[in-house]
């Protein structure tokens, strides 16, 4: 990719394809020699489905699983295996040689993404568990080969098994690219990220068709599983990107974060950014008044390297922000509670993003950083019925047992239970700090007031007092619940210490099985 | 060890960057406060004003070793001028006429703190009569002049009068009513040509005409009488002077209480849009000496003749043939006033200060020089692109003056982190560069403004940089009428030349192969040192820079000629935005197997926006026009938005029935806000 940057044909209009390099067509064989065979088989697969089913592809918006892959690793680094499978059924003319494709429907192997190593697709995925690389997923296929019968079914069963088994050994990441329905579903959904393409992905269990036939709900692909639908509503994707290049490229960035494996320490880059820089945005950041808002993601802009962090589920449970980041070039997990959505309460499905993301932190490796603005749980019987208790004892749970380095900055409100669970002293934060505007208290001066005092006149002066009791980081701070309470401008440099002096952390928690989070 | 090379070059280039960020500016463009320990002037002075100006008063304070009282309203609690000042009082909530000119709390404030003096600033109370007096009936000495000159200066036709008998030269036009077409011939020679016939009764724009000779004031006399008639049902007209390729040239006056005054040179404001300045200079390029002498003592006669006292401003519109004629007074610290400061070396905060004392004037007329050249650029948090600038709000999440760059002054009241709200002027910063000629302070300014980083809210730096890079500006023919006549169809922001796009295009390529050799942990193909040699358009273009991708600027050297650029974002995608000559560009740098493979990508069809109608700006809802149901002829008002004092009437983009209404009358609603849809 330098090579050709360095001659200058990086602008916006460029290019000659390398690809027709690649895809010299090798025809005219009349006797087969083995190396011949080879040669030819190698190369039909690498043309996958024949040019027509190519040019079918690129007119739904869609790259091919070889362009794909090509975009997704470094240049030339992508070795293949298993090129000369091919299907094995011979139902319903399946077994013509036209339909009949070396490398079969899955493009397998390992490459390197900026110069570290991945897996590509899921056959391989003992060998990737083997080495300690990561394993991603391209999905696009239209569900089990029904022809194939039971043992389409069975090969799903092998994908699933080794997925759970990988999981917390390798990071496994989906990218969904085309439809996946059916059993194929489960793939993507037990790996820790799915990533959707707009427009031209769907997850869905069963079609519009079936869903018509047994709900009798009218409902297109993009309703029911579209990029939309599971961003923001149901919240099995993390994230949806443009297209397919931009799909890959994001990819790519979003792989600089990961360690390879739960045996890596996460990734270390050269930091531009100096660690000790203040960010005098910060000590103006939290309005004055308690009940105006403010936006969680200008303070974790502000203090991360070169302003970048790379947000996980953005449109889902907006009241929790999660996401990756880097702090003096080390990668770090960000959970902060969003006071501009439903005043950054936690609710079900916060709760539940909160956890997910933490879990995954602290399998990983990677310290995890909690800004917390919290006013509470949402109180109501939506949220009651919905067990707001099962889920909301997810967050505090994974809090709790998560043995990372573990930095909690407080910026205003810390009330009650809420408090407890982002990532308290009391289950094992390293280093709580408080900004000067922090509250940390079992509840709000009013509703507080109106328990201790009901029935009594003169509530306005108990409030005021309550105020000045407990509006404060001082309760806290002498108790030492909160290690110190720091001015907010040097929030990004305080971290980027207390991380170099946690690198070394090692907890262990106590032998068993597995834990047995409230699932 | 290719891999430790590159990290050497890379840890160059951070320290670089380190290297400019703890420079201390060496050479800032300063005014003399020359500070006399026996001269007593008071001890406490509140200052009621917010922003960039209470900041610059209390500037002065310090120096003096006077202590200051701010005033603010609660949303201000954390302000610069909060945080500045010795002591704080708030006087309400965030609207003006609650806070900032809610005249008890502000007595009360004055009462509580022992201030002995009020500074006002400018805008707010500066020119406010009835402030002044409860001022004196309180003792509290007003700095600025007395009730009788602002009250004489702040009616507009007792301050033509009061001119024209000081002898100031005024508009010259008929006072009464033209009786017929030979009447306003006689009249229009009187006055010499061009003159302008105007309905009496008249108004924007209607029954006007211009007249070169007496055809001409024939035919615009019947066209202009029967347009009246028809416009207001009234055809009166009058005849007064035009005065055509109108400048806005303006004298600073400094006189004390015991009758002296000074004219402290001009300054040039004709880059204006609606009637509100955008760049000022001091000097003119156009005043000769002796135009320059006779303005200024017009304006010391105008002075004298009101018993002025404190610093004021003369403001003139003078023709191409340097005829010049009296507009209005205004009787306050002016907001261009920093230039002034720059060319003669007076701090005019100080000097009101000790006029208000009492103390007599320590300069006299040949003490004034024009030393060097000063211009000023009033950054505004507004979008250049609507109409020349239309308010917009946010926090200012990146902010950093080019305060290290030599001979460059900034005035302002906000810093990183601040909010710009829609209670009050948008106004960032006023950004000065002094230079020994006038081509070095435009070589400054462009410098500056290349330099000056602001991130969360759009700004007018785009227009403020072509406009002091644009040929006629530097040639010095301007006008009033100059960002109408050069930007017919508003402003499009900078547009590149084929080179400029070469720079533009190359050193995006340079900046994506800069970061992907950071990301990247080892690679055989590590040779890439710069300058690099990017090929555009079958042209080469050197770039070289020892960037930091944390940093906000990018200092590059393109073909030799070093460059200031900003990268606003960077994405995966390989999207860039850069701030290129002052304007942002999008820039989109693709592999070569990307930007081939990007051929079979659909193109996203973008949201039909006829149908809707969002808000273009933050501000308040005046009314809403329609309701549901109601058929909107294209074109027809749907609602006012009123921002920053201006009302905005937005209009349907086509003919449709109004499907659904979402804001009503009272409410405030953000830039971007869904308003009113229609079918």
């Amino acid at each position: 990719m330098i090579h050709l940057v360095k001659h200058g044909a990086a602008s916006a209009a460029v290019a000659q394809s390398e690809l027709q390099q690649q895809s010299r067509r090798w025809y005219s064989v009349s006797h087969l020699s083995v190396q011949e065979r080879i040669d030819r088989k190698r190369n039909a697969a690498l043309i996958g489905g024949g040019q027509k089913r190519i040019d079918a592809q690129h007119k739904r918006g869609k790259l091919t699983a070889r362009e794909r892959v090509e975009l997704l690793l470094d240049k030339d680094s992508f070795v293949e295996c298993d090129m000369f499978v091919e299907h094995r059924c011979s139902d319903f003319g399946m077994e013509e040689d036209h339909n009949k494709f070396a490398g079969d429907s899955v493009v397998t192997g390992q490459g390197r993404i900026n110069g570290r190593l991945v897996y590509v697709f899921s056959q391989i995925m003992d060998q990737a568990m083997m080495v300690g690389a990561p394993v991603i997923g391209l999905n696009d296929s239209g569900g089990a080969r029904i022809q194939e019968g039971v043992e389409s079914l069975a090969g799903y069963a092998d994908i699933f098994l080794r997925n759970v088994m990988a999981s917390g050994v390798v990071p496994q990441i989906s990218l969904i690219m085309g439809p996946c329905a059916g059993g194929a579903v489960y793939s993507p959904a037990l790996t820790d990220f799915t990533f959707m393409v707009k427009d031209t992905s769907y997850l869905f269990i069963t079609g519009p068709d079936v869903v018509k036939s047994v709900t009798n709900e009218d409902v297109t692909q993009e309703e029911l599983g579209g990029a939309k639908t599971h961003t923001a509503v149901s919240g099995v994707a993390h994230r949806a990107f443009e297209n397919d290049i931009d799909a890959l490229l994001n990819l790519r960035n979003f792989f600089n974060f990961l360690p390879l494996s739960n045996q890596d320490p996460a990734p270390v880059t050269e930091c531009h950014d100096p660690s000790d820089r203040l960010v005098p945005g910060l000590d103006t950041i939290v309005p004055f008044e308690t009940t105006k808002a403010y936006d969680m993601l200008d303070i974790i802009q502000g203090i991360t390297d070169e302003r970048e962090f790379f947000e996980i589920m953005p449109n889902y449970a907006k009241n929790i922000v999660v996401g990756f980041a880097r702090m003096n070039g080390r990668t770090v997990g960000i959970v902060g509670n969003q006071p501009k959505v439903a005043s950054g309460c936690l609710d079900i499905n916060s709760s539940v993003k909160g956890a997910r993301f933490v879990r995954f932190c602290d399998a990983f490796n990677i310290p995890i950083l909690t800004f917390v603005d919290v006013p509470g749980f949402l109180p109501g019987t939506s949220q009651e019925y919905g067990g707001i208790i099962r889920h909301g004892a997810k967050l505090l749970f994974a809090f709790a047992e998560a043995t990372v380095p573990k930095i909690t900055i407080i910026t205003r409100k810390a009330y009650g239970g809420a408090y407890d669970v982002m990532s308290s002293k009391h289950l094992r934060g390293d280093v709580n700090y408080a900004w000067p505007s922090a509250e940390v208290a079992v509840m709000g001066a009013k509703g507080a007031v109106q328990i201790i005092f009901r029935g009594k006149s003169n509530q306005a002066e108990q409030e005021a007092e309550y105020v000045e009791k407990f509006a404060n980081p001082f309760p806290a701070a002498v108790r030492g619940f909160v290690d110190d309470i720091i001015v907010p401008s040097t929030t990004r440099k305080r971290i980027c210490r207390d991380l170099e002096v946690l690198a070394s952390k090692k907890q262990t928690n106590p032998w068993k099985k597995h834990a047995n989070i409230p699932l | 060890m290719i891999t430790s090379t590159l990290r050497r070059v890379l840890l160059v280039a951070k320290h670089a960057s380190f290297q400019s960020r703890c420079c201390v500016a060496s050479s800032r463009v300063q005014y003399s406060t020359v500070y006399d320990s026996n001269e007593k002037t008071f001890d406490k002075i509140l200052i009621a004003n917010r922003g960039e100006i209470a900041c610059r008063v209390m500037k002065t304070c310090k120096k003096m070793g006077i202590k200051t009282v701010a005033v603010h309203s609660d949303v201000d609690a954390s302000a610069v001028h909060v945080k500045m000042a010795d002591e704080a009082v708030c006087v309400g909530p965030a609207p003006t006429n609650k806070s900032y000119l809610n005249m008890d709390a502000i007595m009360d404030a004055i009462r509580k703190t022992g201030s002995q003096a009020v500074h006002p600033g400018y805008g707010f109370l500066s020119e406010n009569k009835e402030f002044a007096k409860r001022l004196a009936a309180e003792d509290v000495v007003f700095i600025g002049p007395d009730t009788h000159a602002i009250h004489a200066m702040g009616d507009k036709i007792e301050s033509k009068l009061l001119a024209k008998a000081a002898n100031v030269n005024v508009i010259p036009g008929f006072d009464g009513v033209v009786e017929n077409v030979e009447d306003a011939v006689k009249i229009a020679g009187d006055i010499g040509y061009p003159v302008m016939i105007k309905a009496s009764a008249g108004g924007g724009g209607k029954g006007m005409r211009i007249a070169w000779n007496d055809d001409e004031t024939r035919e615009g006399f019947r066209l202009s009488s029967q347009e009246a008639a028809s416009s207001f049902g009234d055809d009166r007209l009058l005849i007064e002077k035009f005065v055509d390729n109108p400048r806005h040239i303006e004298i600073q006056v400094l006189a004390d209480k015991h009758g002296n005054a000074l004219w402290l040179n001009e300054r040039e404001c004709s880059i204006q849009r609606r009637n509100q300045k955008v760049v000022e200079e001091a000097p003119s390029t156009f005043l000769d000496p002796e135009t320059r002498r006779a303005m200024g003592e017009q304006a010391v006669q105008l002075a004298k003749a009101v018993h002025y006292s404190s610093a004021g401003t003369v403001e003139f519109l003078v023709d191409s043939n340097k005829n010049f004629y009296f507009l209005e007074m205004n009787t306050r610290l002016q907001v261009e006033h920093p230039i002034t400061e720059c060319i003669t070396g007076l701090d005019l905060v100080q000097q009101m200060i000790r006029v208000a004392k009492g103390f007599p004037l320590l300069h006299k007329q040949e003490d004034i020089p024009i030393n060097g050249w000063a211009i000023e650029s009033r950054v505004y948090a507004e979008d250049p692109y609507k109409s020349f600038g239309l308010p917009s709000i946010g926090r200012l999440s990146q902010y950093q003056e080019p305060i290290n760059l030599p001979k460059v002054r900034v005035d302002s009241g906000i810093q990183e982190g601040s909010d710009i709200s829609i209670y009050y002027d948008p106004m960032i910063s006023k950004l000065v560069t002094y230079g020994a000629t006038r081509a070095e302070a435009l070589q400054r300014m462009e410098a500056a403004l290349d330099n000056y980083v602001i991130r969360g809210v759009t700004h007018n730096i785009p227009l403020l940089r072509e406009i002091i890079t644009h040929p006629r500006f530097i040639s010095g023919d301007i006008t009033t009428n100059f960002l109408p006549e050069e930007y017919p169809e508003g402003f499009k922001g900078h547009q590149l030349t084929s080179e400029g796009r070469r720079e533009l295009v190359a050193t995006a390529a340079a900046l994506y192969v800069s970061n992907w050799c950071w990301n990247i942990e080892c690679s055989n193909e590590m040779t890439l040192w710069p300058p690099w040699q990017v090929e555009v358009d079958g042209v080469t273009v050197e770039v070289s820079g020892e960037w930091n991708l944390a940093s906000a600027l990018l200092p590059v050297t393109i073909n030799r000629t070093p460059r200031v650029l900003q990268c606003l974002s960077r994405d995966a995608g390989g999207d860039i935005t850069l701030q290129y000559l002052g304007t942002q560009f999008k820039v989109r740098v693709l592999s070569q197997l990307v930007s081939t493979l990007s051929a079979h990508m659909p193109e996203k069809v973008p949201e039909d926006t006829s149908s809707i109608l969002r808000s273009p700006m933050p501000g308040s809802v005046v009314a809403v026009s329609v309701k549901p149901g109601d058929v909107v002829a294209e074109g027809q008002e749907i609602c006012v938005i009123e921002a920053m004092k201006m009302q905005n009437s937005l209009i349907a983009a086509k003919a449709a029935k109004v499907k659904s209404v979402h804001c009503k009358a009272g409410e405030t609603v953000g830039e971007g806000d869904l308003l009113v849809q229609l079918e």
